[in-house]
């Protein structure tokens, strides 16, 4: 099997390259993004090459017992989440950017703040609050004398349950990039459509929704696809998704191969899903107009409705952020067994390998969409989808496609170096930090792109035409006229990554070196030893790292991008 | 500036990467790839250190991706122990040829034969029950048996399991298809999930819990997480041990079922010796002994000290199956799981 990938991919590479050079206009540019995009992909083709071993004994039993149970609940809490991050997100968004009122700025933040929760331990939280052994229903009991199954009480631990959960910290993904879609959009055409008499409510459906629709689509993406990769969540809570059908696969049936076809069968659902997406948009290409200047007139909010706001927004960060906060504090505070002297050196780790993925993600973000707009080569646009859906696997998997090339590499090493030099260099690349920024660059590279792509896409190529016809070169274009104008989406691309990273645990338990730990493993495995609320402790550290940036950064992305613009011109 | 950032923060990653990786290949060192988690092993290894001057490279992990992990990385692996819980898993990395047998006075004498591989390639160092636990006010010993009554009608709706993602579950049934046939147990599961009082979810702790909220009357579990229950301070945790009570069934036949976590050395293990060392370490009377006090398992070492709270749960005959038999029916078992509705 191994040895059928390995060929596979070496086809696949060479093919891409004999391509890639028959362009008319390569240049170092281009040439770089192909390399970045196709090695960032490679993990993705790692797994999907398990399709080609054929398939074993384990699918004729899968197909009899469970994997009806597998595609039907990730569906229906795929449907969920899409309909609960919309409900949130999207007015959340509209609120924030288009009306003025008491508060906003408090507001504007604070829907950020579930962001920083990682879904599995929002799930702990509410499970130890409402579960039948919690302090509500066990208040329940001894108020009413009511014996368990006597009395009606919400089923925490359930599809709608995990649904709720996963809604309560995915939806900020839709918000951010809505919110940034409604605050580039040109305050003039919707001027000219109220002029036209439209209504309030008639311009915001009829131009401002489908205006924000890629940015919408692209939130709505992300929390999909982090509800599909969602292990801890799910196997909590007892739901048979693909992802616990994976790893069940992978550890119980121990076939890696089927576990790998279940995962590439996901990852071809996900594909249709974009591809179907793109297609459904393909006549619609949105650019702002630049020609903004003044800030657009925001809609005053009276007194009665700015409570009716605040009430609407409020419980999501209320249920999604206070209140799980609230009792982890309470855990930590109360019933909590650490050492506060080793969170030092897990917060600095998490920290800085959080920094420096989401630095590089978006760099490399950066440079490949830029690559993409000057000349659009097909190679690396299925190279970047492909790697894209990194986002929609379980970081185990990930980990183990990256393994397998890094091992394969490190080996030819330790070979050249012994033969040669005759020094033993043992293992480099893997189970070194190198790996472990680059699982995470191809596990959030959809983030990121999404975030940069939106952003890009929303300035028009008349700017860059005009830029280079003053006789700067394209690096110079990108710097001083399409950096400083999507500011934002570049900081929203940080700040998801970072936040991601902070989070993430699955891949990082694999790949790490030895002797080094994060906030996010240390918490996972307290809470996977049963220890909820010594794992409290960890877990509100993470929000605490997560936060600083997560306030920071908010506020500078909802800074107007116009001013930097005009400065960056200037100084030329 | 931004720019100037990057690169230096680049160039500081890329440089710390290769520091990580090349300073474990020195010697008077060993490295652990873990399946035990942090706080149930740093301790012990933290005492090895001090009594040897042996220093101690520790990664933990899931036991499969562990696994994975040094298959993948094969004979450049820098571990020269792997450590999980979990017969099957022992036997799966037998299976997988990451392990080399060792031959060791020490470690067979400590270690009674049924609790280590036929060809040395592991070695169990604690053990654990999976036993039945019942609700005090609502259950009398006396009707309970077995683990095979719980199929039987008079559980109807009165049962918690954990689900059969779970290892544990998957190690109970291997060991009843060893010892009553896969047809019989599967006739068993099938029964036992239709008396189920809600659908699997939670781990151990949650099915106490459950039996002492009254979701339940009886449910199956691992002794350590009642033990840990039973040394806690805490008022709620005190008043499930105070309604659940600790049942060993199958007395009259072949006794409690039961697992172990274990270790074994590594097939390119660089630090051998200290890998042996290491492992004799682990089961030497004092760390038994830590085992029993902190986690509330049961020694492997005939001799070592038990805490007052194991005292307590009284003496139990043991399933003799050989360990490696619950690894080689595990597959079998997570089929005949799906087959019986174990969710």
């Amino acid at each position: 099997m191994l040895s059928l990938a390995s060929f596979l991919q070496q086809l696949i590479i060479r093919l891409m390259i004999a391509k890639a050079l028959n362009y008319k206009t390569f240049n170092w540019l281009s040439g770089c993004a192909l390399l970045i995009a196709v090695t960032l992909s490679l993990p993705i083709f790692v797994v999907s090459s398990s399709v080609f071993s054929g398939l074993g004994p384990t699918w004729v039993h899968l197909a009899d017992t469970v994997l009806s149970d597998y595609v039907s609940n990730s569906f229906l809490l795929l449907l969920g989440v899409a309909a609960g991050t919309l409900l949130l997100g999207v007015p959340a968004a509209w609120f924030t950017s288009v009306c003025e009122f008491r508060g906003k700025v408090l507001l504007t933040w604070m829907f950020l703040l579930p962001l920083a929760f990682p879904a599995y331990i929002v799930a702990y939280t509410y499970t130890g609050l409402l579960d039948f052994a919690g302090p509500v229903q066990s208040f329940i009991r001894e108020f009413s004398g009511l014996k368990y199954g006597e009395y009606w009480f919400f089923e925490i631990r359930s599809l709608p349950g995990a649904a709720i959960m996963l809604t309560l910290v995915l939806y900020p993904y839709v918000y951010l990039l809505t919110r940034a879609a409604f605050l580039q959009q040109s305050t003039n055409s919707l001027e000219v459509c109220r002029t036209l008499g439209y209504s309030r409510y008639r311009a915001f459906f009829h131009l401002s929704l489908p205006m924000a629709r890629p940015a919408i689509i692209a939130g709505l993406t992300l929390a999909l696809m982090e509800t599909l990769a969602d292990y801890g969540t799910v196997q909590f809570f007892g739901i048979s998704t693909f992802t616990t059908g994976i790893f069940r696969t992978f550890y119980g049936l121990g076939d890696s191969t089927a576990a790998a076809q279940l995962a590439s069968l996901l990852l071809s659902f996900v594909a249709m899903l974009i591809i179907l997406e793109r297609y459904s948009r393909r006549q619609n290409r949105y650019h702002s107009n630049s020609e903004q200047r003044a800030a657009p007139a925001l809609i005053k909010l009276s007194k009665t409705n700015t409570c009716y706001v605040w009430l609407i927004c409020f419980s999501p960060i209320l249920f999604g952020f206070l209140l799980p906060a609230a009792v982890l504090l309470y855990w930590s505070v109360c019933e909590a067994v650490f050492e506060a002297s080793a969170f030092f050196s897990l917060a600095w780790n998490s920290f800085y390998l959080a920094i420096s993925a989401a630095v590089i993600a978006v760099l490399l973000s950066l440079l490949l969409a830029y690559a993409r707009r000057l000349k659009s080569n097909p190679l690396v646009n299925s190279a970047v989808t492909i790697s894209g859906l990194g986002y929609a696997l379980p970081g185990t998997i990930i980990a183990i496609g990256i393994l397998i090339p890094l091992a394969w590499l490190d080996h030819r090493l330790i070979d050249l170096f012994e033969s040669f030099f005759d020094i033993e260099i043992g293992l480099l690349l893997s189970g070194s930090l190198f790996a472990l920024l680059f699982a995470y660059t191809v596990r959030f590279l959809a983030v990121s792109m999404g975030a940069v792509q939106t952003g890009l896409d929303k300035i028009k190529p008349n700017i860059d035409n005009a830029a280079r016809s003053l006789g700067n070169n394209n690096l110079k274009v990108l710097q001083l006229v399409h950096v400083p104008l999507m500011r934002s989406s570049l900081l929203t691309a940080l700040l998801i990554v970072f936040v991601d990273v902070l989070k993430e645990f699955p891949a990082t338990l694999i790949l790490r070196p030895f002797n080094f730990n994060t906030l996010a493993v240390h918490a996972f495995e307290l809470a996977s030893d049963e220890r909820l609320m010594d794992a409290a402790p960890a877990s509100l550290m993470i929000v605490a790292v997560g936060l600083l940036p997560v306030i920071l950064l908010s506020r500078s992305i909802s800074k107007r991008p116009a001013m930097s613009v005009s400065k960056g011109i200037k100084q030329q | 500036m931004i720019k100037k950032l990057c690169t230096s923060l680049i160039l500081l990653t890329t440089t710390a990467s290769l520091f990580t990786s090349a300073t474990v290949l020195a010697s008077g060192e060993v490295n652990v790839y873990s399946a035990r988690k942090e706080a149930l092993i740093k301790p012990l290894l933290e005492q090895f250190s001090k009594s040897t001057g042996i220093s101690v490279n520790l990664i933990t992990g899931k036991a499969d991706a562990l696994l994975q992990r040094l298959k993948i990385e094969g004979k450049a692996s820098p571990a020269d122990i792997f450590i999980t819980v979990d017969a099957g898993r022992l036997q799966r990395a037998k299976e997988a040829g990451v392990l080399q047998a060792i031959d060791s006075a020490i470690l067979k004498k400590n270690i009674p034969a049924n609790l280590r591989d036929v060809d040395k390639l592991w070695f169990g160092l604690s053990q654990r029950a999976r036993t039945i636990f019942y609700a005090k006010d609502r259950v009398k010993p006396s009707q309970l048996s077995s683990y095979e009554d719980l199929a039987t009608s008079q559980w109807q709706g009165r049962i918690c399991l954990r689900s059969s993602n779970n290892i544990y579950n998957q190690s109970l049934v291997a060991s009843m298809i060893e010892n009553i046939g896969t047809q019989e147990t599967e006739t068993w599961a099938k029964k036992m999930v239709a008396n189920l009082a809600k659908p699997p979810t939670g781990g151990d702790t949650d099915q106490l819990k459950a039996v002492a909220a009254g979701v339940c009357d009886v449910t199956i579990a691992n002794t350590y997480y009642y033990g840990r229950l039973s040394n806690s301070d805490n008022a709620s945790d005190q008043q499930i041990v105070e309604k659940v009570k600790i049942f060993w069934p199958n007395q009259n036949n072949r006794g409690v079922h039961m697992n172990v976590s274990g270790a074994g050395v590594t097939k390119f293990a660089k630090h051998k010796d200290n890998a042996i060392k290491l492992i004799e370490f682990m089961s030497s009377a004092q760390s038994q002994a830590w085992y029993a006090a902190v986690n509330s398992e049961f020694p492997v070492l005939k001799s070592a000290e038990i805490s007052t709270v194991l005292q307590s749960w009284g003496e139990f005959t043991a399933d003799p199956i050989p360990l490696n038999k619950l690894g080689e029916n595990n597959r079998s078992a997570v089929e005949l799981m799906d087959r019986a509705g174990w969710k």
